[in-house]
């Protein structure tokens, strides 16, 4: 509704009114803005893309500007001759899989409940999330009790400790009880239709926006995160990419291995450099493939969520 | 009309009929969510406790022996205390203030363009940075930064400035800190308000251009007050999260030379409880830390939200 009134205004204003100068004016200063703002936010990726296909002398002489000078590969043949950053990617890759998975199998689990109008102890239960939104025990209390759980450095502390987000599970239930008509719901329980029947029949099939909006939510912060990581793994081959990450970009320790071919040391620290763009590039592809779907989705859940404040 | 009026009244089919069942069936559906709720959000609620303690590996959250507010005091009493605290509210403030207006004018800014395909552009430009990880910014923001092959530098050397080792000086750690936020989450922060202004009424505009009004005249009159519950909402939102300074960002910016300037509570509570490997653990005093911080946090919320609710309409509950 809200976007047909919206499309319909301006050629409102434009038939009622010839446009003054000093509203073309006014558009000209928009467009400049906006056009600066767009400049802003691109150029500093569009560097990043750039040096990661220069010659690493060129780039840390500062020779890289607007077009990949002596453009090579050599940095991405680095990236993808290091053990550790393919492993980290496998890690993440299976993080985010099985993480997603576990969290909108949780979610539905935990939406669906408190969705139902009349609910005995729904308010209880809306009340114990709702909580941990504003208290929590803190970083030190949930290791002990991690380490206490014995899931300690395993496949596990990846998953289990963020298998529910209460933001997202309010959203999912703000869509299951204002989004669902009320009618079918109904209709199914005159038939005899247990919960979980109207979940999986009724209520599942019309959520699909709500679902893709969940799984990328999930998946996004999944292969973004990094924090759990540093804080309950100390193996090195269950690290996610975003701590090797982290390793080599930020602390700057790139393994030997991938320049033990590279005899100057000078050498070396060149091409680190440059493989710290071509890094960036790899560990964020998969997000800047699905990033077209990922935009209109995300706006959706935002849009939702706003609807309840 | 809802499931539970309809149900005991049509007694009909199997299974669902009985309300006794009915109830197993949710609390079955609802029980993973339940446990996880219990072990990984109020367990570790209970093991708070130590902050009152010395806590001890060997015997555990219950076993440790209590010390009443040993550690709080131990905090007040620090050098640094005045320091992290001072460091947390001074980010936490500068970035409300910077990042506070940015989306509002982007999303009106963005309301004023008639051309759909650059409208769209637009969007899909300034959401990207958000769906960067915060590993990858920081790692950005230290490249592009570098005395040497950093871009930003050498645009001050092309000005005729001299190439400074901006992460080293702490003087610049805030603003870093808050204008990097600001590039990476504007245009995110405006989607909200993108929605709040295409819900007004249309025919306000109509009729205040009938009156002569121009479009700089209806956007301070009609498009802001317009979004202003939500900017009031957000604003509440933010103000109660002021003590919260996210640890992953300034975690991965900080280094020793920057730390009088980085250092915040967050920060702090990780170190005392996992730091360096020279400093000796103490999970208790971190946990004291970390108990003050979250205490303030609520009191702040509380607090903004009942000023909201008495000088406006507008509150989160």
């Amino acid at each position: 509704m809200q976007k047909t009134i919206r499309k319909d205004a301006p050629r409102v204003q434009n038939t009622r009114k010839p446009r003054s100068t000093g509203d073309r004016v006014f558009d000209w200063c928009v467009y400049i803005l906006l056009a600066l703002v767009l400049v802003i936010i691109l150029y500093p990726l569009y560097f990043v893309l750039i040096a990661s296909f220069s010659d690493p002398l060129e780039v840390i002489a500062g020779n890289v500007s607007f077009l990949p000078v002596r453009a090579n590969l050599e940095s991405y043949r680095l990236v993808f001759k290091n053990s550790q950053v393919m492993t980290g990617y496998r890690n993440t890759i299976l993080y985010t899989l099985a993480g997603t998975s576990l969290n909108i199998l949780m979610s539905i689990c935990a939406a669906y409940p408190l969705s139902r109008p009349k609910l005995k102890g729904k308010g209880f239960g809306l009340a114990m999330m709702v909580f941990t939104m504003f208290f929590s025990g803190g970083m030190i209390p949930t290791y002990i009790i991690i380490s206490d759980l014995g899931i300690l450095d395993t496949f596990w502390v990846m998953i289990l400790p963020t298998a529910l987000s209460v933001y997202n599970v309010m959203i999912m239930r703000t869509f299951f009880s204002t989004s669902i008509p009320r009618e079918l719901e109904e209709a199914a329980v005159v038939d005899g239709a247990s919960h979980l029947r109207i979940l999986g029949s009724v209520i599942l099939p019309l959520s699909k926006p709500i679902l893709a909006v969940m799984v990328l939510y999930y998946a996004v912060s999944h292969w973004n995160s990094y924090f759990n990581a540093l804080l309950y793994l100390s193996d090195q081959n269950r690290y996610p990419l975003q701590l090797i990450l982290r390793a080599i970009l930020i602390q700057n320790q790139a393994s030997e291995e991938s320049f033990s071919e590279i005899g100057n040391t000078y050498n070396r620290m060149l091409l680190s450099e440059t493989m710290k763009y071509a890094l960036i590039i790899v560990s964020c592809v998969p997000v800047l493939i699905l990033y077209p779907f990922l935009q209109k989705y995300f706006v959706q859940g935002v849009m939702i969520g706003s609807v309840k404040g | 009309m809802s499931l539970h009026t309809v149900k005991p009244a049509k007694k009909k089919g199997k299974g669902s009929t009985g309300s006794s069942f009915d109830n197993l069936e949710i609390f079955l559906l609802h029980l993973p969510t339940t446990i996880w709720y219990l072990l990984f959000c109020y367990a570790p609620m209970f093991g708070i406790q130590i902050a009152f303690k010395n806590y001890s590996f060997r015997k555990g959250i219950w076993g440790s022996k209590w010390v009443g507010l040993t550690h709080f005091q131990r905090f007040f009493n620090s050098y640094y205390c005045g320091e992290v605290i001072y460091n947390t509210l001074a980010i936490s403030i500068y970035s409300l203030i910077v990042r506070t207006p940015l989306p509002i004018i982007l999303a009106l800014l963005m309301n004023e363009v008639k051309t759909k395909w650059f409208k769209r552009t637009v969007q899909t430009v300034t959401y990207a940075p958000y769906f960067i990880s915060t590993v990858v910014m920081c790692s950005m923001v230290i490249l592009f930064l570098s005395p040497d092959s950093g871009f930003i530098n050498r645009l001050i050397v092309l000005l005729g400035g001299e190439k400074k080792y901006f992460m080293g000086i702490p003087g610049y750690f805030k603003s870093i800190y808050v204008w990097s936020a600001a590039w990476q989450y504007t245009g995110w922060d405006a989607v909200i308000y993108m929605a709040a202004l295409s819900g007004i009424d249309p025919q306000l505009h109509e009729a205040a251009m009938i009156d002569g009004a121009g479009r700089l005249r209806r956007i301070w009159h009609i498009n802001l007050p317009g979004i202003k519950p939500t900017i009031i909402i957000l604003l509440i939102m933010s103000c109660g999260t002021l003590m919260n300074v996210g640890f992953e960002k300034v975690f991965l910016l900080q280094n020793d030379l920057n730390r009088s300037a980085s250092d915040v509570i967050s920060t702090l509570v990780y170190r005392q409880g996992f730091g360096a490997k020279d400093t000796k653990r103490d999970f208790s005093y971190s946990t004291a830390v970390n108990l003050f911080n979250s205490v303030v946090n609520c009191v702040l919320l509380v607090a903004v939200n009942t000023a909201a609710r008495r000088v406006g309409e507008t509150s989160l509950w």
